[in-house]
C-alpha cells in the first residue's frame, strides 16, 4: 500500500516514537478526513477486480494447467480458500493485520469480529468497510496462489487445515509487518502492492509444500501436459485486468499515483510477456502460448512491489527482468533441481516478487524516472532495506510453512494414495468429473 | 466378402471418403484413433518441461466390401491417402465371415 503523504509523515513519526505502535495508534485508518466519493468508487471497483483475479481468474488459469482428471480439484481449492479466508478475516484476520499490536510483529484483537467497523467508519477518505474488503481480496489470493504447488496430489481436508493455519501465522503477520504499521513498514520497506506480502510468501510456501509433499507420481518423466490451454489463457487475461485493481487500487485513492500504477503495471505485463516468449523462442525454437501468458504473470508479479514508486521506463526494465528472471528460474526448478512445484508458483511469483522488490530500490529514484526515494535515503540504503525485508519474509515463511505442513501431516495425511492420484482428485475427493462428454 | 481397415492421416479423410464413393462403396465406419508406426512422435514443451508424444492421431476407416470391389477400393484408398511421407498409414484386409443387415435380416453380399 502506498501511504499518502500524510501517512509518510506519520510513518516518520512512528519511526521515532515506537510507543505509538505499542499503544496501537498507527492506523491507516480514520484521520478525521472527509469521505471522498471518487476514492470510494475506485476502491470499490478495485476490490471487485482483485476478487475477480482469484474467482474465476486464477481458478481457471490453474484449472487449464492440470490434467483433466484434476480440473475440479484446483477450482475447488481456490473457491474454498476464498470462502474460508473471508471468514477468518472477519473473525480476527483483519484485526491481526491492521491494528496496532505487539512490537510491530502482529496486530491486536481490538477489531476482532470487525468490532467498530460500522457504516460511518472511515479509512482515509473512504469507508473502512471498503478497506476491509479490499485487503481481504489480497488475503484470499495469496494462499490461492500456492495451490499450484501441490496441485494434483494434496488431500482437500489437509489443504484447508494448512491454509487456515498459514494465513494466521504467515499472511497476517507479514501483512502487518509491511502494511499494518509493523516493523518493516516503519523501516521504510517499499512493497507497494504485495511483492513480499503476497508473491514471496506464496512462492516460498509453494516450495515448502512441494518439498514436504514430494513430486507427483511420474514427475518429471511422464508427460503431464496442460489439459486446456484456452482455459488457462482465459484465466490469465482475467488476472491481467484484475491486476489493475491490485496495483492501482493499492494507491488507496483515485489519483495520479493510481493512474501511474496502472500504466506501469500494463507496461511490465507486456514486456514480461514478450521477454518470456523471446527467451523460449531462442532457447527451444518455438514461441508458445503458455510461455507468453506465463511471462505476463511474471511481469505483473515483478512490477507489483514497484508499481507505486516507478515510472514507465523503470517498468520496461522491470518487465524484462521479471520475464527473463522467472523464465530462467522455472527452467532451473524443473530441469536442474527437479522439484515438482507443479504449476511453477515459486519461480514465477516468488522469484518475480523478489526481483521486483530489489528493483523497486533502483527505479524509485527520481534520476531513473521514479517517483523518488524518501528524503535522505540513497538507492543503496533502500536496497539494504529491501533485501532485509525479502530475507525476513522468506525465512519466516519458509520455516513456518515447513513446520505447519509437518504438523498437518501428523493430524491428517497431506497426500492422497498413489492409486487415488492415478484415478484423479476430482472423482476421489469430490465424486465429480469435470467433463462428461 | 472382405473387411478393409485403413489407418490414415486425418487430413486425408475427405479425399478417401470421396474416392471410395466413386468406386461404389456405399458405407463406412470412421474412428479417431491414436498409434504409432515408423513415423516418430513429436515433442511438446510446456514451460520447459519436454514431453515426447509417441501416439499420433490417425483416422481408422472400416469398409465391408463384396469381393469384386476390393481391388478397386484398395487402389482408391492408396491413391487418395498417399502423401509420400512416413506416416501415411496402412491397409489391412481380412475375410468377413458373415454380414447381417439389422433392419431387413438380409445376409451376405446383399447386406453390404
Amino acid at each position: 500500500m502506498k501511504p499518502s503523504k500524510g501517512v509518510f509523515r506519520v510513518t516518520a513519526l512512528i519511526r521515532t516514537t515506537s510507543l505509538l505502535i505499542t499503544l496501537g495508534i498507527w492506523p491507516a485508518i480514520g484521520w478525521g478526513q472527509a469521505i471522498d466519493t471518487g476514492d470510494t468508487a475506485w476502491m470499490l471497483t478495485s476490490t471487485t477486480l482483485v476478487l475477480f483475479m482469484t474467482l474465476p481468474g486464477l481458478a481457471l488459469f490453474y484449472a487449464g494447467l492440470v490434467r483433466s482428471r484434476n480440473v475440479l480439484s484446483v477450482v475447488m481449492q481456490c473457491f474454498s480458500i476464498a470462502c474460508m479466508v473471508s471468514v477468518i478475516w472477519v473473525v480476527c484476520g483483519y484485526s491481526l493485520a491492521f491494528t496496532g499490536g505487539i512490537g510491530g510483529f502482529i496486530g491486536g484483537l481490538s477489531k476482532a469480529w470487525l468490532s467498530g467497523v460500522g457504516v460511518d467508519a472511515l479509512s482515509g477518505t473512504y469507508p473502512e468497510t471498503v478497506f476491509v474488503m479490499f485487503q481481504l481480496t489480497f488475503a484470499i489470493i495469496t494462499p490461492a496462489l500456492f495451490v499450484g504447488a501441490f496441485a494434483e496430489r494434496m488431500r482437500f481436508s489437509a489443504m484447508l487445515l494448512f491454509t487456515a493455519a498459514w494465513v494466521l501465522l504467515v499472511y497476517f503477520p507479514v501483512a502487518h509487518w509491511v502494511w499494518g504499521g509493523g516493523w518493516l513498514g516503519a523501516m521504510g520497506f517499499r512493497d507497494f502492492a504485495g511483492g513480499a506480502v503476497v508473491h514471496v510468501t506464496a512462492g516460498v510456501a509453494a516450495v515448502a509444500a512441494a518439498l514436504v509433499m514430494g513430486n507427483r507420481q511420474g514427475f518429471p518423466d511422464t508427460p503431464m501436459p496442460p489439459h486446456n490451454l484456452p482455459m488457462t489463457v482465459t484465466g490469465a487475461c482475467m488476472l491481467w485486468v484484475g491486476w489493475f485493481g491490485f496495483n492501482a487500487g493499492s494507491a488507496l485513492a483515485a489519483d495520479g499515483a493510481a493512474g501511474m500504477a496502472m500504466l506501469v503495471t500494463h507496461i511490465s505485463a507486456s514486456m514480461g510477456s514478450l521477454t518470456w516468449m523471446t527467451a523460449e523462442w531462442v532457447k527451444f525454437g518455438k514461441p508458445s502460448v503458455l510461455g507468453i501468458v506465463t511471462g505476463m504473470v511474471a511481469g505483473l508479479a515483478t512490477i507489483t512491489p514497484a508499481s507505486g514508486f516507478v515510472g514507465p521506463m523503470g517498468a520496461l526494465v522491470i518487465g524484462v527482468a521479471g520475464g527473463l528472471g522467472c523464465f530462467l528460474a522455472t527452467q532451473f526448478m524443473k530441469r536442474t533441481l527437479k522439484i515438482d512445484d507443479s504449476l511453477d508458483v515459486f519461480p514465477v511469483h516468488g522469484v518475480g516478487g523478489m526481483i521486483g522488490l530489489v528493483l523497486t530500490a533502483v527505479f524509485s529514484a527520481a534520476a531513473l524516472g521514479g517517483l523518488g526515494l524518501d528524503e535522505g535515503v540513497s538507492i543503496m540504503g533502500q536496497l539494504g532495506i529491501q533485501i532485509l525485508g525479502i530475507l525476513a519474509t522468506f525465512v519466516w515463511c519458509a520455516v513456518v510453512s515447513f513446520v505447519l505442513l509437518k504438523v498437518v501431516n501428523v493430524i491428517t495425511p497431506l497426500r492422497v494414495s498413489g492409486e487415488e492420484e492415478t484415478e484423479g482428485l476430482d472423482l476421489v475427493l469430490h465424486e465429480e468429473r469435470g467433463y462428461n462428454l | 466378402m472382405k473387411l478393409i481397415t485403413a489407418v490414415i492421416k486425418p487430413f486425408r479423410l475427405d479425399d478417401v471418403r470421396n474416392a471410395l464413393a466413386e468406386v461404389g462403396v456405399q458405407g463406412m465406419t470412421v474412428t479417431e484413433v491414436k498409434g504409432f508406426g515408423r513415423q516418430r512422435g513429436h515433442t511438446e514443451l510446456y514451460r520447459g518441461a519436454e514431453y515426447v508424444v509417441d501416439f499420433l492421431p490417425k483416422v481408422k476407416v472400416e469398409v465391408a466390401l463384396t469381393d469384386d470391389l476390393v481391388e478397386r477400393a484398395i487402389e482408391a484408398i492408396v491413391e487418395s491417402a498417399k502423401t509420400g511421407k512416413v506416416g501415411d498409414g496402412k491397409i489391412f484386409v481380412t475375410d468377413l465371415g458373415e454380414v447381417y443387415r439389422i433392419r431387413t435380416g438380409e445376409t451376405g453380399d446383399e447386406a453390404i
